[in-house]
């Protein structure tokens, strides 16, 4: 050990001008990939279970080829190739959040399918025993309940996702690692600003997953 | 838009194609290349599992110890820093900072550090699992040990691990399938494995889509094997009549 570690180059100008600008994107990210993630994921999760084969075989196909292949290659995949298809250029940013809509809606759709099947047979007679119609029985029965159950998992999932939004570093977006990266890179100091980077991806990461814990308490409490 | 699978068979040199795409007398092919890529990919994932089990068995184990409040504490402490930071983040932590602090890791190669940050990265995941396998076995497995005479380590030895390891196979696998997915992160700092490849590949030839489609199909092969061989190891192990066989039935 005979390093100087000085991270008084930290000030509030760069604080605001790199870690934040990038730590916004981050978690921009996170929340419309939460989001989208979750609409397209239940939707997913419906097709199957509808118990259609040309319902279920597509989007089986889908959640499993997202999910067997690294995430780097997705979002280099979606880089190469929504360009060609919409036929101009688009930013890394933008990139990243079509793929991570398009990535994360499998993963979800694996929790929406668990959390759907939780819930006992008996609460969808009873929505149809009241005359209810497919969608007012999910929308008023069934996924409100699958909603709440699976929200612990649900959201250590959004935990997980917004610690690989550091790997759009990939395409080159400028998320919360890559600010700290040019901070580093900027003032000559790479080792503090990773230190650094390590640090506060901890604090929030801990912090996150700790209420999670907490409110998985309350809800089992509750029931 | 047309297939060009030729480009595999060019020297990446001179960008002309080689005859048996196959490289010869020190010439390399981009498919040479992505044979040895695969080659590092599995590498950097296998070894980083054989560290990950074994540093996550060992701590896993610890986490539920009777009566040593700090050995749980400390096992429950390295669970939490290795799964609240990103993963590139960490692989950084190990290129970049731990060279720097200690200096005598300077000549040790990119690949090395790679192997050791996922590694550690995937024993608190590990430990993790080691920790609710034993702990979802009924009690009074640990009290028939102690009736026996065991000691601690015994009862572990002969009654605890063996049932806990057999019941934490499937989330093992899907832990296992996981490393070699996070394998492609290593690209971060220039490991010449299949997501390193694929960049650098697509800019020199510009045939993104035929290079993308042949790393995903190693990827997916890789993963498929893996697969297999746990889920062939699940049924050479599993005790008859103990542990619930087969996928879970649907509704």
């Amino acid at each position: 050990m005979n390093l100087q570690l000085d991270f008084s180059f930290y000030s509030g100008d760069l604080i605001r001008n790199f870690v934040l600008k990038g730590l916004s994107f981050s978690l921009m990210l996170t929340i419309v990939a939460t989001i989208g993630g979750v609409l397209f994921g239940t939707l997913l999760a419906l097709m199957r279970l509808s118990g259609r084969k040309w319902l279920d075989l597509p989007a089986a196909i889908y959640v499993n080829g997202m999910r067997s292949i690294p995430l780097v290659m997705v979002i280099l995949w979606f880089f190469l190739l929504v360009p060609a298809v919409i036929g101009r250029p688009i930013g890394a940013e933008l990139s990243a959040v079509i793929t991570f809509v398009a990535f994360e809606a499998a993963y979800f759709s694996e929790i929406m399918r668990a959390g759907i099947q939780s819930i006992p047979r008996g609460q969808v007679f009873a929505g149809q025993a009241l005359g209810m119609t497919y969608g007012q029985n999910m929308r008023l029965v069934v996924l409100p309940q699958a909603l709440r159950n699976m929200l612990p998992v649900l959201l250590t999932q959004t935990i997980i996702l917004f610690q690989d939004t550091s790997l759009v570093y990939a395409i080159g977006a400028y998320d919360m690692l890559k600010g700290f990266e040019v901070a580093g890179k900027n003032y000559g100091r790479p080792i503090e600003a990773y230190l650094a980077a390590a640090v506060v991806y901890f604090i929030l990461c801990y912090a996150l997953s700790w209420a999670v814990k907490r409110l998985h308490q309350r809800i089992a409490v509750i029931r | 838009m047309s297939w060009d699978w030729q480009v595999f068979c060019e020297d990446t040199m001179e960008r002309t194609p080689v005859a048996g795409c196959l490289g010869k007398d020190g010439a390399v092919t981009y498919l040479d290349w992505l044979l040895s890529a695969w080659g590092w990919t599995l590498s950097v994932a296998l070894l980083a599992l054989l560290l990950a089990l074994a540093l996550g068995l060992a701590i896993g184990t610890l986490r539920t110890l009777p009566d040593r409040p700090w050995i749980v504490r400390l096992g429950n402490a390295w669970v939490e820093l290795f799964r609240n930071i990103p993963l590139l983040v960490q692989i950084f932590l190990w290129y970049h900072v731990v060279p720097a602090l200690f200096p005598a890791l300077k000549a040790v190669p990119g690949f090395v550090l790679v192997v050791l940050a996922l590694g550690f990265f995937t024993s608190a995941r590990i430990a993790e699992q080691v920790r609710s396998g034993i702990q979802a076995l009924p009690r009074g497995q640990r009290h028939a040990g102690m009736a026996l005479g065991f000691s601690t380590a015994q009862t572990y030895r002969y009654v605890l691990l063996p049932m806990a390891l057999r019941i934490i196979i499937p989330p093992l696998t899907s832990e296992t399938m996981n490393i070699f997915k996070n394998s492609s992160v290593a690209f971060a700092v220039s490991v010449a494995e299949l997501t390193m490849f694929a960049m650098q590949a697509q800019e020199e030839t510009s045939r993104g889509i035929e290079v993308y489609l042949a790393v995903t199909g190693l990827y997916i092969v890789s993963a498929f094997a893996i697969n297999r061989l746990m889920a062939f190891i699940e049924r050479r192990t599993r005790v008859p009549g103990f542990i619930a066989a087969g996928p879970a039935g649907g509704h």
